[in-house]
């Protein structure tokens, strides 16, 4: 059973590929225009979900008033969301990394109360080992975390001299999470310098 | 020339006697790579599913349109066209998936069981066919998919399809989540679906 195909002479061939590449090109586009839309949504739904899993209920909008800002050692933008209920502060979420993961970077959302205290902390990306640094998205892990101060709370690891437990197997896991929690706090107390007082006129 | 097999013997041969996976051991990048759960697996096979059926129908279509010396770029064209949609559409309405799949997302243009069903059966049979046989090699790749990562799961995580059924710190056997645990289950599947075809047949 075979089919008869065209000549592959050379006008036919640089036509079919042109045609065939004009048409997935231009159906590529359409459906790109498509999903702009939709897909810019559902990255900034996840932010917000995010936002509203590590900080107290608020008012204004973080995402609009986010600061973006550079940070030495941090490869993208480090981005830092205030929340306000009422022109007053409630919280803080910074974003923190580390490139030394077990399989790369690990980003973070922490949440800090006004009086610098962790509240909660999101995990934005991890490429971790399954089963064993994924649980450092597991409740068990995270709650040592949860109003610790940094200032007085040493963030690192046991095997380290700080005080986080570490996860069972997954030291290195630990480690990045603890790197980009600090981090989080540096930048945080970095930012909370320039605004003394805790209460901004809107 | 053997007698052209009918449409329920062309849709049947991709679920068990031809079976992508098991029997065929194609796209083996997807299928180490993504099965660590049932979800998983499922997921990339429907997306796999997809791609290929929608391949196999253009080729089919155009089959006579292309010289035979340019044919694989063409395909490969058609391939990749439908993968970019299917990560994009992924992307806007299903980002959940799309963040598990990561990478082996765009990965599915290279699958060889799509170019391959393209250049061995679409480019060479009409349309009807060319949809049964999309549908029969992509659900034998779903179904396999989806037990491997059903196996995987249940050995390494102690779940299925996210439901837990043992204690969050119980000891599972981590290693058939990581990579290595990938080729001991598919090889232990691949054996016991070859046993029991075999038997049937």
């Amino acid at each position: 059973m075979t089919v008869k195909k065209k000549a592959s002479s050379l006008f036919n061939m640089v036509f079919a590929l042109f045609a065939i590449t004009l048409i997935a090109g231009i159906s590529l586009g359409y459906v790109n225009e498509l999903t702009l839309e939709p897909k810019a949504r559902a990255r900034l739904e996840r932010k917000v979900n995010a936002l509203k899993n590590v900080l107290p209920a608020f008012t204004n909008s973080p995402v609009d008033e986010a600061v973006r800002l550079s940070w030495e050692g941090a490869p993208d933008s480090l981005e830092f969301y205030p929340a306000m209920q009422d022109s007053t502060l409630v919280g803080v979420a910074v974003t923190g990394g580390s490139e030394k993961g077990y399989n790369g970077t690990v980003r973070l959302l922490v949440g800090f109360n006004p009086d610098g205290s962790i509240r909660n902390i999101a995990v934005l990306e991890q490429k971790e080992t399954p089963g064993l640094g994924t649980k450092m998205k597991g409740e068990a892990f995270l709650k040592q975390f949860r109003e610790k101060d940094p200032a007085t709370f040493d963030l690192r690891v046991r095997k380290d001299g700080g005080q986080v437990d570490a996860l069972a197997g997954a030291t290195i896991s630990t480690r990045a999470f603890a790197e980009a929690v600090q981090q989080a706090y540096e930048v945080y107390r970095s930012q909370m310098e320039g605004r003394p007082n805790q209460t901004r006129k809107p | 020339m053997k007698q052209t097999p009918g449409p329920k013997e062309n849709f049947l041969k991709g679920i068990i006697k031809e079976n992508p996976v098991f029997v065929m051991l194609l796209g083996m990048c997807p299928t180490l790579g993504v099965t660590s759960s049932a979800y998983n697996g499922l997921g990339m096979g429907v997306a796999t599913l997809f791609v290929l059926l929608m391949s196999n129908v253009v080729v089919s279509l155009i089959k006579t349109q292309i010289p035979a010396k340019v044919r694989i770029p063409a395909f490969i064209v058609v391939i990749a066209s439908f993968v970019t949609i299917v990560e994009m559409v992924l992307e806007a309405f299903i980002p959940f998936l799309y963040e598990q799949l990561g990478i082996f997302i765009p990965l599915i243009v290279v699958n060889c069981l799509i170019l391959g069903r393209a250049e061995a059966f679409a480019s060479k049979n009409n349309l009807p066919a060319s949809v049964i046989d999309a549908l029969g090699m992509g659900i034998g790749f779903t179904l396999a998919l989806t037990v491997l990562g059903a196996t995987r799961e249940v050995l390494g995580n102690g779940s299925l399809f996210g439901f837990r059924f043992v204690p969050e710190d119980a000891n599972t056997f981590i290693l058939f989540i990581l990579p290595p645990g990938a080729f001991i289950a598919l090889s232990y599947l691949a054996i016991a679906f070859n046993r029991l075809t075999r038997k049937v047949a």
